[in-house]
């Protein structure tokens, strides 16, 4: 065994350990000065000396920039390295002493701390290394294990050390200090077969009830199995229950959507099938190809190339290992189009995440909760670095803060997929064709993902649940990705799906419902041994693609894989007797007929009631001057710039984006929504855009997903797209849905679905939801708010016609699209005042398609320079941000906008967040055509743009009531997130 | 004249491959995107092409150091190759993970002394991946031959590891081709005018004959006017400033 440090020269700068220390500091401690990263590599192999220095010299090490040196422990190691360490003080840049010298003599200005990930935890780079070591000859690496030396400048004492491990440096369910005389490669361990049956025959209820906690099913579920298998004449085995399990989850099946509620008078059979699916059903638009039936809903684009688009969450991963759920979020998601029809080429990200504020107080923190400043962190990481390395542009997103996401964090993860129309529709397996699992190998990662993702969190979550966090490497995803779009068009698979949630169990007994299917579990290829049969047929490991694949193919795929370097295994065969049969060296582990597998399911009765709820109205009197207010609202977290987010993005891979998500005259304003050419040679564009107000649905839930709807409509208008071919998904996160109120909020939100997406003619075409977003501890619940993300995407016949958000030139009008009416309740503007109100913003969809409608023509006919929606904070807020993006002045009259009911308060008016708005710049010469083609209703020139830097905003009085230099507006809104 | 032939190496996490090809597809050259292993394989082979192009991207995740591993694995197995190649008259391009690549493999900025790269890339100053615009001016002086009749260009970077590093003394032998500048032209803007930190600017180099040539910015992200952050603000042009680099290579290619 040998150990490699690597490390900077101590001349050079390190910019890991410089972010270190701002972190550091941002925890309160602030007398660490500097923080140096040292790379550390376990080889498990017998080299010589010449041999080491080779793969330093050669791979770990770079020669301009880094030394290293190696050390290869006598046989017994344990006793040795206690009671020396090698590395002390000669290694270092500056002294360090060890963390174990706390009875000795201690430096107290310098500390280190060693962190190594858990045994069992896969490291993506221990896989490089080994292949690299083999490229430069060296041959009898057996295994590779990294860690990372943290060298700490600066006074500290142990509970300071304990802090920055605990919150910066150790997650705990993936990593470890490194107690140095513990270090070992682990043994893997052994598997005994034995066939495990789960007596449940012979139970009675008390009894029954455990089984059905252990895996997670409700009593009627329950008593469903019990009289199969009493029909049966025999008792299930373990892995049929877990396949039950997965197959009947929340996650695999919404049960609650497909469940028969009765809200009052009111009996909904199936919420999905009689809202969001009803939609779609009765617009019967032709453009949708495969809606609500594949992995993503697929629509045409030009005749020649269809789209498919899906949005998943990856909340309780993320919740419990930020940067690791996150990144599998995104993993995961990208599976879905490549697992749709015959497989599409990912072509666009979209990411929302809803946290607590950052600056959250710690001594708030519930325990075995990570802060939300961690929290956010993590998941930025995670989402970048997996969708940047698989080179998809991440285009769109927001970003959303309230207190009641401190334990159940949201993170929404999206993507867009093209692939060619005559592949869109979901495959057909014959009889005999070969189940054929491709990409990574089987581990442990991600066991009982599924029924976690269904389950509540709990104090003890972040301890017991570590197997439910996958591991993610997007290098064998890209790889997969690469290799599959290759297959696809030699048409050497009849059938594709990926390995999410329910790994294999899922994946093929889904796919296999309507023919049967026979699986060798012996044949799963494995990371490591040790697996029983039924951690094989459950892991979701990542990175994993179930195919279909016609006997007289096989041969040519595995080569086609293994060409690249992608494990493409037969596992088994798809038959026509319609059961799910499972072996394990030859010993049948499970045999379920497919008609109980995925209809033997009862339909759960829910009750649902609904009452809305009433809350102070604001008393607080008009500020005199709104320039203070409107800094408030520009500085607020949900308001202020996600630049810093967005940067860390790759928005520019794959060479086809056409409005970014940061534009104006210094590339910082914020896009209304995206706009990429999925096919590089023609001039046809998809706009991405996003929906999502959780304030709204504290006062009622029906106008918080019709405003949702209107926002991401919206944003489509406000780019330069229009109604006319546009797709929805819809999102839903909620609290606990078995409370009835709960369940009800849930109905109401559905139901807007139906009615407002309906008359803007807008289908969805796929969805998803999470529930059961609640925290428990100390016998308080925390539920999240309720939650609807509405995706939407529109196709656009040419991308010349887009339009920015920003101001682009002095003396052009600007006028208002839309009414204002009173209707702050859940605003940002009374949420600075320490208010929710009652008023929540309405929507009146036949007047506003109308709107959008006529807005469409204008800028299709280039009458429109800028346009910008109006959201969180009013036209203040997208005033100012027209402003500060341009930058250009404006002077804007309040007694000019049209009211929808009168509002004596010119803040009201300012602030209100009504929906379907837009603020659009027009050129003085194009004055006539634009108000010919808008009409005189819901149309009102309120103002100028001017070369003053200034924004002005005259009251109703005609006094003027704000007057904000621009510096100081786009000062407020990009402060907060400047980290 | 026959077309020109242009070689893209694909590895693992390799990213930028397909809008590379697109590049060189819209000057009328032929485009093969060839896995490494397939040359390593001796199933296709770099001496029938003319120009050789490794595209951005994540090669081996970027793991141990950016582009390190695909380095090795041109240097030790396609090494002489690559070298009959350059002394044939051969281009090569590196976007972004190419540059590194290119460097950690010692292709460039063409080391005399047996293989120990003189000039490296490390992890931006910022600490963080970015994505952003920059302005480059062209050394004018500089003989590479992807620049020609270039004076700036304004092209987005997308990376973590883009700080050029070099001995002191290498620095004044670079044959620098492009620095990043200011929106007035000053070389020697800071961050975020110069995104990473880099020495003396430095945005992109060439050896000594001017036909290899590696950058971090990605001239295949901007060929077309719409593509320019600014586009709706001043109207699109319809070429990006980054499509004269690849018109520049395939017709110097044309006359070989």
């Amino acid at each position: 065994m040998h150990r490699i440090e690597v490390y900077l020269k101590p001349h050079l700068p390190d910019a890991r350990g410089l972010g270190l220390v701002r972190d550091i500091h941002d925890l309160g401690i602030t007398t660490v000065s500097n923080v140096r990263v040292v790379d550390i590599y376990w080889l498990d192999a017998d080299l010589l000396p010449d041999i080491l220095d080779l793969i330093c010299r050669c791979l770990l090490a770079d020669p301009v920039t880094q030394d290293y040196q190696f050390f290869t422990p006598p046989t017994d190691v344990r006793r040795s390295l206690k009671e020396q360490s090698p590395f002390k003080n000669n290694l270092s840049p500056f002294p360090y002493q060890g963390e174990e010298d706390k009875g000795g003599e201690v430096n107290r200005q310098s500390h280190t701390i060693e962190v190594t990930y858990n045994a069992g935890v896969t490291d993506p780079v221990e896989d490089t290394i080994m292949k690299a070591a083999l490229d430069l000859g060296v041959e009898g690496v057996r295994a590779v294990k990294t860690a990372k030396r943290y060298l700490l400048q600066g006074q500290l004492d142990d509970e300071q050390l304990e802090t920055i491990c605990n919150r910066l440096l150790v997650n705990p369910i993936v990593q470890h200090v490194v107690k140095r005389e513990a270090f070992e490669f682990p043994e893997n361990p052994q598997y005994k077969f034995i066939l495990n049956q789960v007596d449940i025959l012979g139970l009675d209820n008390t009894e029954l009830l455990k089984v059905s906690q252990r895996f997670g099913f409700t009593g009627d579920e329950l008593q469903a199995i019990v009289a199969y298998f009493r029909q049966q004449e025999r008792n299930p085995t373990d892995v049929e229950l877990e396949t039950l399990a997965q197959t009947w989850s929340e996650h695999c099946v919404h049960k609650t959507f497909k469940a028969r509620i009765k809200l009052g008078e009111i009996a909904i059979d199936n919420l999905l099938k009689s809202t969001i699916m009803k939609v779609t059903e009765e617009l019967n638009k032709p453009w949708c190809l495969s809606v609500f039936v594949d992995n993503a809903g697929v629509i045409d684009f030009d005749g020649r190339w269809a789209l498919c688009f899906k949005v998943e969450t990856h909340n309780h991963p993320s919740a419990v290992e930020p940067y690791g759920g996150a990144a599998t979020g995104i993993g995961g998601v990208v599976r879905d189009p490549l697992g749709t029809g015959l497989g599409a080429k990912p072509i666009l990200n979209t990411d929302v995440f809803c946290f607590a504020p950052p600056n959250f107080p710690y001594e708030e923190l519930p325990k075995g909760v990570l802060h939300p400043r961690r929290i956010f962190k993590g998941v930025r990481a995670g989402v970048a670095d997996y969708a940047n390395r698989l080179g998809i542009p991440t285009l769109n997103g927001a970003i959303l803060f309230d207190e009641r996401y401190v334990a159940n964090p949201l993170v929404f993860c999206g993507t867009l997929g093209l692939l060619p129309k005559n592949l869109a529709q979901i495959g057909k397996q014959k009889p005999g064709d070969l189940v054929v699992l491709v990409g990574g190998r089987t581990g442990r990662d991600g066991i009982h993902g599924v029924t976690f993702a269904s389950a509540q969190l709990t104090e003890e979550s972040t301890t017991v649940s570590y197997s439910s966090v996958q591991i993610g490497n997007p290098i064998v995803e890209k790889r997969l990705i690469d290799i599959l779009l290759q297959a696809r068009d030699r048409g050497l698979y009849s059938r594709i799906t990926d390995c999410g949630g329910g790994g294999l169990s899922s994946a093929v007994g889904e796919m296999a419902a309507e023919t049967g299917v026979r699986v060798y579990l012996d044949r799963v290829p494995l990371k490591y041994a040790g697996l029983s049969y039924t951690e094989i047929w459950v892991s979701e490991s990542q990175e994993r693609m179930a195919l279909a694949v016609p006997p007289n193919c096989v041969d040519e795929l595995i080569n086609l894989f293994a060409s690249e370097g992608v494990e493409a295994t037969a596992i088994g065969e798809f038959t026509s007797d319609q059961r799910l049969q499972l072996l394990f060296h030859g010993n049948s582990v499970g045999d379920l007929s497919m008609q109980f597998l995925h209809g033997g399911r009862p339909q759960p009765d829910r009750e649902a009631v609904w009452e809305r709820l009433h809350y102070t109205e604001p008393d607080f009197g008009q500020p005199p001057d709104l320039a203070e207010a409107l800094l408030q609202i520009l500085g607020s977290w949900n308001v202020c710039s996600k630049e810093w987010v967005i940067r860390q993005y790759d928005h520019e891979v794959q060479g086809s984006s056409v409005l970014k998500p940061l534009v104006g005259k210094d590339n910082d304003g914020p896009g209304d929504a995206a706009i990429i050419r999925p096919v590089l040679d023609s001039e046809m564009g998809v706009i991405v855009s996003n929906g999502i107000n959780p304030k709204y649905g504290e006062i009622d839930p029906y106008w918080m997903a019709a405003s949702a709807i209107d926002e991401a409509l919206r944003q489509i208008i406000a780019v330069g797209g229009s109604l006319h071919k546009v797709a929805l998904l819809d999102n839903f996160c909620w609290g606990n849905t078995n409370h009835p109120d709960m369940l009800g909020a849930l109905v109401r939100a559905a139901q807007a679905c139906y009615d407002i997406a309906t008359i803007y003619e807008t289908p969805f075409i796929s969805g998803k939801d999470s529930l059961n977003n609640e925290f428990e501890f100390e016998g308080k619940t925390i539920s999240i708010p309720h939650t609807l993300l509405i995706s939407a995407i529109g196709i656009m016949e040419d991308v010349n016609q887009a339009v920015s958000m920003d101001f682009k030139k002095a003396d052009d009008l600007i006028y208002i699209v839309g009414t204002t009416q009173n209707e702050l309740g859940g605003s940002e503007y009374f949420k600075t005042r320490g208010f929710v109100g009652n008023s929540v913003p309405k929507v009146n969809p036949h007047h506003s398609q109308k709107l959008m409608s006529l807005l469409s023509v204008a800028t299709e006919k280039g009458l429109v320079r800028a346009c910008h929606d109006c959201s969180e904070g009013g036209i203040g807020v997208a005033l100012a941000e027209m402003a500060f993006a341009g930058g250009l002045g404006a002077t804007i009259y309040l007694k000019s906008i049209l009211l929808g009911e009168p509002i004596d308060r010119d803040d009201f008016i300012l602030f209100s967040e009504s929906n379907s708005r837009f603020l659009v710049e027009v050129a003085p010469e194009n004055k006539e055509d634009f108000e010919q083609i808008m009409g005189s209703t819901s149309l009102a020139a309120i103002g100028q743009v001017t070369d003053s830097e200034l924004l002005e905003v005259y009251g109703v009085d005609e006094r003027m009531v704000l007057g904000a230099p621009l510096g100081d507006l786009k000062e407020a809104w990009q402060r907060p997130l400047r980290w | 004249m026959s077309k020109v032939r242009t070689l893209i190496i694909r590895a693992p996490g390799t990213n930028c491959d397909a809008e590379t090809a697109f590049a060189f597809q819209q000057t009328g050259a032929i485009v093969s995107s060839v896995h490494v292993n397939q040359l390593i394989r001796r199933e296709k082979r770099l001496s029938d092409y003319q120009i050789m192009v490794v595209p951005g991207g994540f090669t081996y995740g970027d793991d141990i150091a950016a582009g390190k591993v695909l380095a090795n694995e041109l240097r030790l197995k396609l090494g002489e190759d690559i070298q009959r190649f350059i002394e044939n008259g051969g281009l090569i391009l590196g976007i972004c993970n190419g540059f590194q690549v290119l460097t950690k493999a010692g292709i460039l900025p063409g080391s005399s002394n047996g293989g120990s790269p003189l000039l490296t890339m490390v992890a931006n100053d910022s600490g963080k991946f970015e994505c952003r615009w920059v302005h480059l001016l062209v050394n004018k002086e500089s003989p590479c031959v992807f620049t020609r009749g270039i004076d700036t260009m304004y092209l987005p970077v997308a990376h973590a590891e883009g700080k050029v590093v070099a001995d002191p003394e290498v620095l004044p032998q670079l044959n620098t081709v492009l620095y990043y500048t200011d929106e007035k032209g000053d070389n020697k803007a800071g961050y975020p005018y110069n995104p990473n930190g880099s020495v003396w600017n430095i945005a992109g180099i060439c050896d000594s004959t001017g036909r290899v040539f590696a950058l971090m910015p990605h001239p295949e992200r901007h060929l077309r006017g719409t593509q320019h952050p600014q586009w709706t603000r001043q109207g699109a042009k319809q070429y990006g400033d980054g499509f004269q680099i690849f018109l520049n290579a395939v017709n110097w290619a044309k006359s070989l």
